[in-house]
């Protein structure tokens, strides 16, 4: 929503402020300015100058001198020109030696302008430049007058008729204005027009406020011998307006009109356009115009379009309608689409002689669904989809028909026809001034409240306690709308500053989140950075990952209208994210690259999706470079063990996760439950994602560790009596593992065990074929006694019977 | 005998003050106090000394003693020390030579600025929360006061699963979640993913971070929120930072209000930064709107409260001067490297 400080000022005559005073006292009082253009920002020095006498340029042949006064006591100065079309007494725009413009004659905008400077062209000397309507910051489309190529003449157009030598030429053209954009929210329909606007800026500066006398005026012929109106679906059109104009006489409107029309960003056409134009920015009423000898039968009827059929708007395209979408209709087909376009054949022409004017309410959400569906938005829709006020009608379209008697652009026909069985009637809401002040912890009176609300029109009736809403204030229906309206306009900056008080509240995390940032800080200890991917990706994914076909993984949460392909289901493994940006880093040659990463999965409870998913976060750990698998199972098993997991951390290699190395992969296992796998990337999957290089990924299913972790902690006492270490070397059958090994060194050392750690593995020429050489340090202590042979003798047979159970044999 | 202890006395006391070096002093020190060394010597031989006289002899040797161990530990120490700054000075070590830097790694912006909202709230007795993120139309809308056929609503804001399950478009519907609950009073904080239709570029993502806050109690005010949000401001921005509320409009608060804060770069007296305008918006905020208390179960007569939400994005892109949102999700370390 774009409007002209002139506009305004029009309607608020007492309001004198500068831009900036406006756009900050609006803010703060409701009516958001997004930013202001001073229209001469960089103009300077332009005055109205006459061309008293042309002379060709001795050595140019495309130049002329000129003399032009410039001052109404007649003074003149020399202008050199090329322009092809001034002639001896044109009233052109002048600037002076040192002013400025804007741009160039082609319409290119300097920033900050031009300065002109006196200077000799071809040895003539020239003091100023004549200038086009480009020059002047403008163009041809918002100056329709304005010549196709060259000076802009005042004296061709009669609207200019007692211009003044010598006085503004920037005031003459309406650029000494401000054109000021607002955010307007969707709440505030009466705001999308300047009426709306000049009453909020009249109440924020304590001016007056006087708007446009409307009268119904035109003659004594009635509209309904002209046209009837039938709604069939008032569901969808709570009002329709209509007035039949007579005699249209299509010319130019006057310069006033295109003027602040131009200023809001709208191409003047013709008087009859720009009306219509005008009316719907100063009302926010949109209205649409036919050619009333168009329509058949001299009726309109409002209803719903057919499936399947086919309607041409007037821009020239053909639409697909449906019965979602609403017509206006005549006697015998569609004319226009309701709200949104009117059709190429009732469409206005230079030559049309009598004009229906429709001014109706539409249904706001029907508009904008049928907007969407055909991808078609107008001016109009946009205003009608904010669900206008049906009173405002009448109102807007009496206000065109007596513009158009004031210009002359045709004889209006007396009365209306009006469909309108559903009045909307002023809003009566309860008001409580000591709730207001209990809501905004101020104490105002209740008289400055009511002061407020008279402002803006709203009235409050002693008798009942009742503010009475007028129903262009769709937004206001409650006392908490009223609340704020006493709010914005007391200031918020005038509203205490104060802190809540009351029963005084533990600030926490919960337990979940706590154990997610002790994650971050240990992946971080070990080297890993963190990133962060989307939730949503490609069904394509699980190829990559070779998932096969029918695998629970493929089973998603599916977004029925997603970004795209890429973006389209919900993630349900976190591994794609991660080797994505792997492979980012990858790419860009970065070297040695850890990234972690906590994010949620996405798995359905059964499909189709009736209930929410399953969001389990998953904290996944992703390396390339230095470090291999161990390093990484040493990050998971000090992260264990920070949160107080500190039973045994097992590993079985039978995880059978396709995208992970065959060898060298294994579900990490606590307390007999899958909690997460760890692994080295499958060499096809890294082919898939194009890193060259082994990758490595662990991942813990978050859940699972907050059933486990705990944050008690009991002190165990440090040992009095010294450990006794006894060390073995073993010739061990490739087959079993070292969890086998150890598991049996556990199985039977006892109480006395203390610790165990391999120190040597070995496979190689003086080890048997098949076998590999395995070295344990194992530590015994007790916590009453200093160990002596006979015990520790006593549980080394022990486990060395059972490892020899599993074939093992020891190394001499 | 004392003649022979003098003469014993003079040659070691020669000797040690011609040492050169530490090796031939435990040399001498055997040579005269060792099991044959000649003063252990000279003790031997009183057996042959008249035993009156012995005391007076015995006292000689052991005063002998006792001076030539004072002697060989002087040397000893003023060897040692020679010794020791002769190793020093050798050690000299180029200290502008590169660190040895342990790999250590970095967190997201988002997760920091989180970090710093979360100690700012904590501090303030909220209590830090989550909900769901793919949730039902009734909590991410309808009981935000957010009625069917609200343009907000559309289907280009908004990401669907099925008619009444989406991918929440705000933190909001946590507020619910927590208010249906019923425990009052409500100090909360909830964190998340977001998720709304819009094409990736430099200012938008489809997947992005609110910080939704929630405070329900007896005689809560627009008052309290304004303070709360002040302090919230300089604790997060600096001391020095101002704050400004305007009025705007939110389907599940009234008032309503934006924030802004007064830009950070040039102090509110006007930057590229923020645009020559001195201010920064970084969240929107208002009154829980009775309606909303209502539809939670709560009685708007007894309870009032305030709800704000912050984009963590934003604030993160913000204070850090990062230009362009995908390098958030890019994770290329020598961006992450930088926080």
């Amino acid at each position: 929503m774009n409007t002209p400080l002139s506009w305004i000022k029009a309607y608020v005559p007492d309001l004198d402020v500068t831009a900036q005073e406006y756009t900050d006292a609006m803010t703060l009082s409701g009516t958001k300015v997004e930013g202001y253009e001073k229209l001469d920002a960089d103009l300077d020095k332009i005055v109205v100058g006459k061309i008293l006498k042309i002379e060709r340029h001795l050595d140019a042949d495309k130049l002329i001198v000129c003399q032009v006064q410039v001052t109404a006591e007649g003074e003149t100065v020399q202008i050199v020109t090329g322009a092809p079309n001034v002639k001896e007494g044109d009233v052109i725009p002048v600037v002076l030696d040192g002013g400025r413009v804007a741009g160039g004659h082609d319409g290119s905008k300097t920033a900050g302008g031009i300065k002109i400077k006196k200077g000799k062209l071809r040895g003539m000397e020239s003091y100023g430049m004549m200038c086009s309507i480009e020059e002047l910051g403008s163009s041809k489309e918002m100056y329709p007058e304005a010549p196709e190529d060259g000076i802009y003449i005042f004296s061709d157009h009669k609207s200019y008729d007692g211009i003044e030598i010598g006085s503004s030429a920037i005031k003459a053209l309406g650029l000494d204005d401000v054109v000021f954009e607002y955010e307007v929210t969707s709440n505030r329909v009466d705001c999308f027009g300047v009426i709306g606007i000049a009453r909020e800026a009249a109440a924020t500066f304590q001016k007056e406020l006087k708007l446009p006398v409307v009268k119904e005026t035109g003659n004594s012929e009635k509209a309904s011998d002209y046209i009837s109106v039938e709604v069939q679906d008032k569901d969808l059109c709570s009002r329709y307006v209509g007035r039949v104009v007579k005699n249209i006489k299509i010319g130019p409107s006057p310069m006033w009109m295109q003027r602040r029309l131009a200023a809001c960003g709208i191409r003047p056409i013709n008087n009859l356009v720009d009306i219509t134009n005008y009316v719907m920015e100063e009302y926010a009423q949109p209205m649409h115009a036919y050619d009333l000898d168009l329509v058949a039968g001299n009726k309109i009827i409002v209803r719903r379009g057919k499936d399947g059929e086919e309607f041409q708007t007037l821009d020239g395209q053909v639409r697909k309608i449906d019965s979602s979408i609403l017509m206006i209709c005549d006697a015998n087909k569609p004319v226009g689409i309701a709200g949104i376009m009117g059709g190429e054949n009732s469409k206005i022409t230079d030559e049309v002689k009598t004009v229906l004017f429709e001014a109706a309410c539409f249904n706001g959400t029907n508009i904008r669904l049928s907007g969407k569906k055909l991808g078609l938005r107008t001016d109009a829709a946009a205003k009608f989809e904010k669900g206008l006020d049906p009173n405002t009608a009448m109102e807007a379209i009496n206000r065109a028909c007596q513009l158009i008697e004031e210009l002359g652009a045709g004889e209006v026909v007396g009365g209306a026809v009006d469909v309108y069985d559903n009045v909307r009637e002023p809003m009566r809401v309860p008001y409580n001034s000591h709730r207001t002040n209990k809501i905004l912890g101020t104490n105002l009176e209740k008289e400055t409240m009511i002061g407020y609300f008279k402002k803006v029109d709203l009235e409050y009736d002693e008798t009942t306690g009742e503010v009475i809403v007028p129903t262009w204030r769709q937004d206001v229906e409650s006392q908490a709308d009223l609340d704020e309206e006493v709010a914005r306009f007391f200031g918020y900056d005038n509203i205490p500053t104060t802190l809540p008080t009351g029963e005084a509240t533990t600030g926490k995390l919960t337990f979940k989140l706590r154990l997610e940032g002790i994650a971050r800080n240990l992946a971080e200890q070990f080297g890993f950075n963190e990133g962060m991917s989307y939730s949503f990706e490609s069904p394509k994914v699980f190829d990559k990952l070779l998932i096969p076909q029918g695998d629970k993984l493929r089973d998603t949460v599916l977004i029925t209208n997603p970004l795209g392909e890429d973006y389209s289901v919900m993630r349900t493994i976190s591994l794609n994210g991660m080797l994505t940006s792997l492979a980012t880093n990858y790419n860009r040659r970065n070297k040695n690259v850890r990234l972690y990463e906590l994010g949620n999965i996405y798995l359905p409870k059964a499909l189709p999706i009736t209930e929410l998913p399953e969001e389990r976060m998953q904290f996944t750990l992703g390396m390339y470079g230095e470090g291999d698998f161990f390093d990484l199972k040493g990050v998971v098993e000090e992260y264990l063990e920070k949160v107080g997991m500190k039973n045994l951390v097992t590993y079985d290699p039978k995880a059978e996760k396709p995208f992970l190395h065959p060898g060298r992969q294994a579900n990490i296992m606590y307390d007999n439950t899958v909690i997460g796998y760890i692994g080295e990337i499958h060499p096809a999957v890294l082919n898939n994602y194009d890193i060259g290089d082994k990758a490595y990924v662990a991942v813990l299913d978050m859940p699972e560790i907050v059933s486990r972790a705990t944050f008690d902690v009991k002190y165990q006492g440090i040992a009095k009596y010294p450990a006794v270490t006894r060390d073995i070397s073993m010739q061990v059958n490739k087959e079993i593992l070292a969890g086998d090994v150890e598991a049996v060194i556990r199985k039977n050392g006892g109480s006395l065990l203390e610790s165990y750690h391999l120190f040597d593995i070995y496979e190689g020429v003086q080890i048997k074929q098949g076998y590999k050489s395995m070295a344990y340090s194992i530590s015994f202590r007790a916590k009453d006694r200093t160990l002596e042979d006979k015990d520790i003798n006593e549980v080394m047979t022990k486990i060395l019977n059972g490892l020899s159970k599993l074939g093992i044999e020891l190394r001499q | 005998m004392k003649e022979q202890l003098n003469a014993i006395m003079e040659e070691a006391l020669q000797k040690i003050n011609a040492l050169v070096n530490l090796e031939t002093l435990n040399d001498i020190r055997v040579a005269y106090l060792g099991k044959k060394g000649e003063l252990t010597n000279v003790l031997k031989s009183m057996k042959d000394v008249a035993p009156e006289e012995r005391p007076m002899v015995g006292q000689l040797v052991n005063e002998a003693r006792a001076k030539l161990e004072e002697k060989l530990e002087e040397k000893k120490t003023a060897f040692e020390m020679k010794l020791r700054e002769e190793k020093i000075a050798k050690e000299t070590i180029d200290v502008t030579l590169p660190a040895k830097k342990p790999m250590v790694g970095h967190r997201h912006p988002n997760s920091i600025a989180l970090d710093e909202v979360e100690r700012i709230f904590v501090g303030m007795g909220y209590e830090v929360v989550e909900g769901p993120e793919v949730e039902y139309d009734y909590y991410n809308f309808e009981a935000l006061n957010i009625p069917a056929n609200h343009p907000a609503k559309d289907e280009q804001d908004t990401f669907y699963v099925t008619g009444d399950i989406l991918l929440r478009t705000q933190t909001s519907p946590v507020q619910v979640r927590v208010m249906e609950q019923g425990n009052l009073p409500i100090r909360m904080i909830a964190p998340g993913r977001v998720f709304r239709s819009d094409e990736v570029d430099a200012t938008h993502s489809p997947s992005f971070h609110q910080i939704e806050g929630l405070v329900i109690d007896k005689n809560i005010t627009f008052a309290d929120l304004k303070g709360t949000l002040a302090e919230f401001a300089k604790q997060l921005f600096g001391e020095n930072t101002k704050v400004k509320f305007r009025p705007h409009h939110f389907p599940f608060t009234e008032p309503s209000a934006e924030v802004d804060v007064t830009c950070f770069k040039c102090g509110g007296s006007g930057c590229r930064f923020c645009k020559g305008s001195g201010w920064i918006e970084i969240l929107g905020c208002g009154m829980v709107h009775p309606k909303v208390l209502k539809m939670s179960g709560i009685d708007p007569n007894e309870y009032s409260g305030f709800a704000f939400g912050v984009g963590l994005e934003r604030i993160a892109l913000l204070k850090y001067e990062i230009d362009d949102m995908r390098l958030l999700y890019e994770n290329d370390v020598r961006f992450l490297k930088q926080f």
